[in-house]
C-alpha cells in the first residue's frame, strides 16, 4: 500500500519538530519559546524551509541549532530541508513567549523585561528582583554571562549571584 | 574587489582583527568576570565579521568565503582601521582602546541600520545593540581607573594617549567609499565624529581624563597601509589554516 503524504500534513509534521527543537545553552527553552523559530514553510515539491534569526551575531548555538533542526526533520522523515537565517528585523528579547518566560523563572534565570511596541531605542534599567528570595536588593556583577544572551548579578539580601536575561 | 565588497570588508577587518587582539586576553584578565567580558565582546565581533566576510565573498562575486578572506588575506589586503591592530599593552589601555572603538561602532551601525544594502542594514541593527554594551563595559572601566588611585589614573592616562592618535582614522572620508555614500549604501565617517565626541566628552569627564593634546594622526588602514603590529596578529591567526588548509573544528 502506498503510503502518500499531503503538503499539509507534512506541514504539521515538520512544524511539531521543528518547534520541540531546544536551545543547546537553554534547554528545556526551545527555539519557538526564544522567539529565534520564525517561519517553517513546506514549498511546492515538499522541501521544508526554516526560517531562523540569530539572538547575538557571534552566537555559537546558531549552527548547533541548525544541525539540531536538521536531525529533528530526519526522524520526521522529512530530508529536504533548508535552513535560512533572516537578520532583519533583528532579534529582540520582546520576542520571547511568556513559556519561554515561564520555564527561565523555573531556571531560576531572570528573564528580560517585555518593553512591548513602543519600546524605547537605549535600554532601561529596571529594578531586578533576586529570583531566590525576591528582594530587589541586588546589583549587576558583571554585564556579561557564561552566554552571550546573559549577565550575571548578585543579591545583596541572600548573598546568591544569579542570572538574568539581557535585554536587547 | 569592487568598492562595496571592500566596504564590507573594510568594516569586517575592523571586528575581526579586534576579536583575535581581544583574545589575547583569555585567562589573563585580571578577574574571571573580565575574563568573560572580554570574550563575550570578542564572540560579539567575531559574528560580525563573519557577517560582513561573508557578504564582502558574496558582493565581490569570485567564490571566496568568510573563511578565505579572513585566513587566505595578506597583510596589504587587510583594510582594517590601525587602532584596532594596536597591540592590548596593560589592561587600561585596552579599555582606552574598547572606549574609542565600541563607541564608533555604535555611531557607523546606528546609520547603517538604514543602508539600502539590505545584508549590512540587517547586520547593523543587530550589531548596534552589541556595540552598545562593549561601550557601557568599556566606559565603566574607563571611569573607573580613571577616576581611582593614583596608579589606575596615571596608567588608564598613559594608555589614552597611546590609542588618541590613532581615532582619528575612524572619521576620515575615503574617496573610494564615495559613491557609495552617494548611494545610501555606506555612511560618511565625517558624519559620525558628532556623536562619538558628545558620548565621549563626559565619560571622560567623569574619569577625570582630558582629551590628549596631539597633532599625531596616523592613517592608511583603509587602503591597506599597517603598523608593524597587524603582521603578528594574522600569523597567529592565519598560521593553523594555512598549514591545514580547508581544516575546520
Amino acid at each position: 500500500m502506498a503510503v502518500t503524504t499531503s503538503a499539509s500534513e507534512i506541514s504539521a509534521l515538520a512544524e511539531i519538530a521543528v518547534s520541540a527543537v531546544e536551545d543547546p545553552e537553554l534547554p528545556p527553552l526551545t527555539i519557538r519559546d526564544l522567539g529565534i523559530l520564525r517561519q517553517v514553510e513546506v514549498r511546492p515539491g515538499g522541501e521544508v524551509v526554516v526560517v531562523m534569526t540569530p539572538t547575538y551575531s557571534g552566537c555559537p548555538a546558531t549552527e548547533v541549532i541548525g544541525r539540531d533542526v536538521r536531525d529533528a526533520l530526519d526522524r520526521a522523515g522529512l530530508r529536504q530541508v533548508r535552513i535560512e537565517l533572516k537578520l532583519s528585523p533583528a532579534w529582540t528579547t520582546d520576542m520571547i513567549t511568556d513559556e519561554g518566560r515561564r520555564k527561565l523563572d523555573e531556571m531560576r534565570i531572570v528573564p528580560p523585561p517585555c518593553l512591548g511596541a513602543g519600546r524605547p531605542a537605549q535600554r532601561v534599567d529596571l529594578v531586578v528582583k533576586c529570583p531566590q528570595c525576591g528582594s530587589r536588593n541586588t546589583e549587576e556583577l558583571s554585564g556579561f554571562g557564561s552566554t552571550p544572551c546573559k549577565a550575571l548579578d548578585r543579591c545583596r539580601a541572600c548573598g546568591e549571584p544569579f542570572e538574568r536575561f539581557k535585554q536587547l | 574587489v569592487n568598492a562595496q565588497a571592500r566596504y564590507a570588508l573594510s568594516l569586517g577587518d575592523d571586528a575581526l582583527v579586534l576579536a583575535q587582539r581581544l583574545c589575547e586576553w583569555a585567562t589573563r584578565a585580571p578577574a574571571i568576570e573580565e575574563d568573560v567580558a572580554l570574550m563575550n565582546i570578542a564572540l560579539d565581533l567575531l559574528g560580525q565579521a563573519r557577517g560582513l566576510l561573508a557578504h564582502a565573498g558574496a558582493v565581490e562575486g569570485a567564490g571566496r568565503s568568510d573563511d578565505d578572506l579572513a585566513y587566505l588575506r595578506d597583510e596589504r589586503e587587510f583594510y582594517n582601521l590601525q587602532l584596532v591592530e594596536l597591540s592590548n599593552g596593560d589592561f587600561a589601555r585596552t579599555m582606552a582602546r574598547q572606549l574609542l572603538f565600541s563607541a564608533y561602532q555604535c555611531e557607523l551601525y546606528e546609520a547603517l541600520s538604514g543602508s539600502t544594502d539590505a545584508q549590512i542594514a540587517g547586520i547593523a541593527e543587530k550589531a548596534r545593540k552589541e556595540a552598545d554594551y562593549h561601550r557601557d563595559h568599556a566606559a565603566h572601566w574607563v571611569v573607573r581607573l580613571g577616576d581611582g588611585t593614583e596608579e589606575s589614573h596615571r596608567r588608564m592616562a598613559e594608555g589614552l594617549a597611546a590609542v588618541w592618535p590613532y581615532a582619528a582614522e575612524m572619521f576620515e572620508p575615503c574617496s573610494l567609499f564615495a559613491p557609495l555614500v552617494e548611494a545610501g549604501v555606506a555612511v560618511d565617517p565625517a558624519a559620525l565624529e558628532a556623536g562619538w565626541s558628545s558620548y565621549l566628552s563626559p565619560v571622560l569627564v567623569e574619569a577625570t581624563l582630558a582629551p590628549p593634546d596631539t597633532t599625531f594622526a596616523p592613517t592608511g588602514g583603509r587602503s591597506g597601509l599597517h603598523t608593524e603590529e597587524l603582521g603578528y596578529v594574522l600569523a597567529e591567526m592565519q598560521h593553523l589554516h594555512r598549514a591545514h588548509p580547508g581544516t575546520q573544528w
